[in-house]
């Protein structure tokens, strides 16, 4: 297939190099340097998808990133991507790309049975129809709407290419590589300062790669590459194209997209595909350009149809001729240039100009050139389906109202231009109130609100002239501010056509008797009728306008529709625009990926991992891990063909007979440290602390201020000023904060020092009844016996050189010892205990076993403290201090807190002493009761009970002090369980506590 | 993404502190008689005011100070920040 739209020579694409790729199941070739779009219609390929709502044909209308149709799905590397638009995506060899939102082909869409019911799709369709019945919902609409929807398929594989985040400061930050980005970067660069040039497209030089101008005796983009080849070289800046700054934040934090991948057929290795840098810079430039606003006029969305700067750019950039037999419709000199281009490349155009009587130094040179000009003329309608065929055209009153008679003239594409919008987008996202030029008929930036300055086009300066000198002296001044330093640098000789004014007319009325649809929003099909019947139905506020019609809201976010959608409504209501005002623009200024987003927080690495010492010990030995917040704890270790509830019931039976060895390093450990330390814990939690003797542990619960349960742990004295406290694995970092709080806001006047020492400790819980004698074993010189280590007691020792610290303290409910030792011996501790502990039957045990012994003793863990609860709840109102105050104590006379039928943990066993109770549960009184039953209590863990061989289960139910007895159901309806139970002390096994302290 | 300056550590972005509320709130002396509403105002009622705030901040991932940031909460501008035991004026 011959490329026969592209001309002999020009472009600045390599000719060198041809690429094949695919569009549709098509090959067709381009050259290395195309973007998808120019190198389709080299081919003559203009229909490229189907719009959102009438699936009408659609082509190009764009050169660049305020394309709204040509939208397609990628395939690259053997992974598929939506939302790409064919005017960003760079060729590469081997690209494929299909059409979105059409079924079974773009040529033959069954969908565009909908451009025929166009008349029951007006705005607010969706709203007005599918709110009845209520029951059609699932069935019947939205599966429709589904199919019908949508701007291609994600994938459903996972991503493997690699994304990265960059934290990035800077002096200057500019976004756009135009003339004023350039001009702005050099002059800063000069004086000294940090410069990031932030460009979108893959060239630098934005507007000056399209346009016939000339800067210091070379052309625009010689004096654009001469530019940009100084600038890389300088150490102080970076240059980056491909890369779209999409969003303006708090405190000149600004965020760019780089596409470092997405232009080769493969990532390279140890590339990222995307980079998403994080940008703080001192001062901002904003030189992101203008966008061609379209005129308003029949069928005005039929392929073929599209912007005259997009047209010169596939002409100048790609050698591109995006038809043969162009008519140029524009209201301003833009289209001149258009015209002329085509013109020199041997193309006639035909201009229609809506003004009477223009007179400009460029339309001199078309007037000279021979092109043929219709002043006070407009287009009508565009003819033709799939591509224009034709245009209806007609002379227009100098009052913009009547037509004159409608003649139809041959022509294959339509380029329109209704003069400039600044791209705003950025300086609107930092804050800045935009503000109405009259004489451009748009919006530019109001007073700075952050350190942001907005220059050249994007400010709605439209010579070049003006914009480089504003430039210079920007990013002059403002890199002097910085860096101190002030070079002079050499304004250059400009040459540049001048032009005259714009015509303030952009929407060509209706001729008499016809009701072509006249486009606004070309991705969402939202036309001048929709807006009218908007507004005829009351809506007033152009963000309810937006919302009702859709308009803007496409992924192109309105960039060629939102000022002509404002111009309508101020129309109609007879307001000027700013009066109407425009609709926030929100970051992203363009679709950003979520990869891109997400970066390199995946996987494994979405969180930290940590892991104790033993952990390798664990692994060799068939260890079986769970997620405890970021550690990662042995739940079982697997034995043979064992299961998750064999291998648990078999390693704590063997504590409850035998002996166990349990990790617990995760448990949060604080040091504190101070003469008022005694005083600082006493404080925090509930029970008296000010009495503890030096080598003695005890346990404390600590409370919010409002009185609900934070955690529990041990503290131990280790020496008069020196305390070892112990939180639980979950509320570590909370409880440190917790503290840090206190000593550094509330009480500063206490003299304590507090700091975590979690990671500096391996534990080790040793429990079971043979647990004496293994620590006989491991510290022979020490007197462990019950009286030389009482429960509750501490120690300092060594274990065989290694420094140890004893605690004799239980979870298990066992007689128990924990034994610390510096992290690094923590597997010299671990396999000198199993090593020592053969004789006695010791196993290690893991989480499940672990919760197994705790719930069936009744002890409360991170399911009873669950940020709901009370000391009364869970059974530790013993430990509040009557004769001190503490953090939480004056909340705990609240109504609810000393309600006589307070919930209250029990224990729950099944009638049948055999089914399960799934956790989260609920427990009713009646299990045939009407929905919704009223529900008395939850399970909060199950086990199966070790000690008497049946299910067990603990539970925080209402009253449950006087429940001890009851029979109840327990009722899982998301397990479709229903189970009948009675109500048992929470204390399953020993309840008198005598083991702990045997 | 907000640029805090610690008063310990100088300027560092907002990810390495965390939010602490409201820093003209005062705990109730301990030991000391109050009603249950002056309790209610201390452990719940909040102004969520809208404009020029004095809010608390810990430098977690950091010194681990808790500070003290003048912020307007609309605009998010921050006019400045103190140490947690220093005068304001």
């Amino acid at each position: 297939m011959s490329q026969k739209f592209r001309l002999e020579n020009g472009g600045l694409i390599n000719r060198d190099k041809k690429l094949s790729f695919k569009f549709n199941g098509k090959t067709y070739y381009g050259y290395e340097g195309d973007t998808l779009a120019s190198a389709l219609i080299a081919n003559g390929v203009h229909l490229i998808g189907r719009s959102f709502k009438y699936h009408r044909p659609r082509g190009f209308f764009g050169a660049g990133v305020d394309e709204p149709y040509a939208i397609v799905q990628l395939y690259r590397n053997n992974e598929t991507e939506p939302n790409i638009k064919a005017t960003e995506q760079e060729l590469f060899e081997g690209l494929e790309a299909k059409s979105v939102n059409c079924w079974p082909s773009v040529n033959f869409d069954i969908g565009a049975i909908n451009n025929f019911l166009k008349i029951f799709l007006p705005a607010g369709f969706y709203y007005k129809t599918f709110m009845w019945p209520k029951s059609f919902w699932y069935r019947v609409y939205e599966p429709f709407i589904r199919k019908a929807a949508g701007l291609g398929v994600a994938s459903t594989k996972h991503d493997k290419e690699r994304y990265e985040h960059k934290y990035e400061y800077c002096d200057l930050l500019i976004a756009g590589s135009g003339p004023s980005g350039l001009a702005s970067a050099y002059a800063a660069a000069k004086n000294g300062a940090r410069v990031i040039l932030a460009e979108d497209k893959p060239r630098f030089g934005g507007s000056l790669l399209t346009s016939d101008v000339n800067i210091g005796n070379q052309s625009g983009e010689d004096w654009a590459n001469s530019i940009i080849s100084e600038l890389k070289e300088m150490p102080n800046v970076v240059v980056k194209n491909r890369s779209q700054v999409f969003g303006y934040y708090d405190h000149n934090m600004l965020v760019m997209s780089e596409k470092v991948s997405d232009h080769l057929p493969k990532t390279k290795k140890h590339h990222p595909k995307q980079r998403l840098w994080y940008i703080r810079a001192k001062e901002v430039l904003i030189s992101s350009g203008s966008i061609e606003r379209p005129l308003v006029f029949g069928n005005n969305d039929t392929p073929g149809v599209m912007l005259s700067s997009a047209a010169k750019e596939y002409l100048k950039v790609y050698g591109v001729l995006v038809g043969k037999n162009p008519l140029v419709f524009t209201n301003n000199d833009s289209g001149y240039e258009t015209a002329i281009e085509f013109k020199k490349n041997g193309v006639n155009p035909i201009i229609l100009d809506s003004r009477v009587n223009p007179q400009s130094e460029i339309i001199d040179e078309a007037i000279n050139l021979g092109i043929k000009i219709k002043f006070s003329h407009v287009v009508v309608a565009a003819q033709g389906y799939k591509k224009v065929s034709s245009a209806d055209i007609a002379k227009i009153s100098d009052d913009k109202k009547q037509l004159g008679t409608i003649e139809n003239i041959k022509c294959d594409c339509i380029c329109v231009s209704g003069f400039w919008t600044p791209t705003i987008h950025l300086a609107s996202q930092s804050g800045n109130k935009t503000k109405f030029k009259e004489e451009i008929d748009a919006f530019v930036p109001g007073t700075s609100k952050q350190k942001e300055t907005t220059l050249g086009a994007a400010n709605g300066i439209f010579t070049l002239e003006e914009t480089l000198k504003d430039s210079f002296i920007a990013g002059q001044d403002l890199s002097k501010k910085i860096t101190n330093n002030d070079n002079k640098i050499s304004f250059p000789n400009v040459v540049e056509k001048k032009s005259s004014q714009h015509d303030k007319f952009w929407c060509v009325p209706l001729p008499k008797g016809k009701s072509y649809k006249r486009f606004l929003d070309f991705q969402n099909d939202v036309a001048v009728s929709d807006i009218e019947i908007a507004l005829k139905e009351g809506y007033r506020s152009i963000e309810h306008v937006k919302r009702y019609t859709t308009l803007g809201m496409a992924t192109d976010q309105g960039k060629t529709s939102n000022l002509n959608g404002l111009q309508l409504v101020s129309d109609i209501e007879n307001k000027v625009v700013p009066a109407v005002g425009h609709t926030t623009f929100r970051p992203p200024y363009t679709p950003i990926s979520i990869g891109a987003i997400v970066g390199r927080e995946v996987g494994k690495h979405s969180k930290p991992t940590r892991k104790s010492p033993m952990h390798s010990w664990h692994e060799k030995n068939n260890a079986v891990f769970v997620d405890a917040g970021v550690w990662l704890r042995p739940r079982y270790y697997k034995q043979g063909s064992e299961t998750l509830f064999e291998a648990s019931k078999r390693e704590a039976k063997n504590v409850r007979t035998n002996v166990g060895v349990c990790d617990v390093t995760t448990l949060g450990k604080i040091d504190i440290k101070g003469p008022d330390a005694a005083e600082l814990l006493n404080r925090v939690y509930t029970n008296a602390w000010l009495k503890l003797p030096v080598g003695k542990a005890r346990y404390g619960v600590m409370l919010r201020e409002d009185g609900i349960v934070m955690d529990d742990g041990t503290t131990t004295r280790i020496s008069e000023n020196h305390y070892h406290m112990t939180t639980t694995t979950a509320q570590a970092a909370n409880v440190l904060s917790h503290l840090e709080y206190y000593l550094q806001l509330v009480w500063p006047e206490l003299n304590v020092n507090v700091v975590s020492t979690t990671e500096q400790w391996a534990g080790a819980a040793i429990a079971g009844p043979k647990s004496r004698k293994l620590l006989e074993k491991l510290f022979p010189n020490n007197d462990v016996s019950n009286e030389g280590l009482p429960f509750m007691g501490y120690m300092e020792s060594e274990l065989f050189g290694v420094k140890a610290r004893i605690f004799r303290i239980s979870f298990s409910g066992e007689l128990a010892y924990e034994v610390n030792v510096e992290s690094d011996n923590g597997l010299f501790m671990w396999e000198k205990i199993i090593e020592l502990g053969q004789e006695l039957q010791v196993q290690p045990y893991g989480t499940e076993a672990l919760s197994t012994l705790r719930i069936e003793m009744g002890h409360v863990a991170g399911s009873e403290l669950d940020g709901r609860t009370i000391s009364y709840d869970t059974s530790l109102e013993g430990l509040i201090s009557k004769k001190k105050d503490f953090i939480g104590k004056r909340s705990l006379n609240r109504e609810a807190f000393t309600s006589s039928d307070r919930q209250k943990i029990v224990g729950v066993v099944p009638l049948d002493k055999k089914t399960s109770i799934p956790e989260g549960s609920h427990l009713v009184k009646d299990a045939q009761a009407p929905l919704p039953n009223k529900k008395l209590g939850h399970i909060s863990a199950s086990c199966w009970s070790v000690e008497h061989d049946n299910p067990f289960s603990l539970a925080i139910l209402k009253d449950g002090k006087n429940m001890i007895g009851e029979k109840l159901f327990v009722m899982s309806p998301l397990k479709n369980k229903v189970i009948p139970v009675e109500i048992v002390s929470s204390h399953y096994v020993d309840p008198k506590g005598e083991r702990v302290r045997s | 993404m907000l640029h805090i300056k610690c008063p310990h550590c100088g300027m560092r972005s907002q990810n390495e502190f965390s939010y602490g509320g409201d820093a003209s709130v005062k705990r109730p002396e301990l030991n000391k008689e109050i009603s249950d509403e002056e309790w209610d105002n201390f452990v719940y009622n909040r102004k969520s005011l809208r404009g020029k705030h004095l809010e608390l901040w810990q430098h977690l991932f950091g010194c681990r100070q808790w500070i003290k940031v003048e912020r307007d909460t609309a605009t998010h501008e921050i006019f400045n920040t103190y140490k947690a035991d220093e005068e304001i004026t």
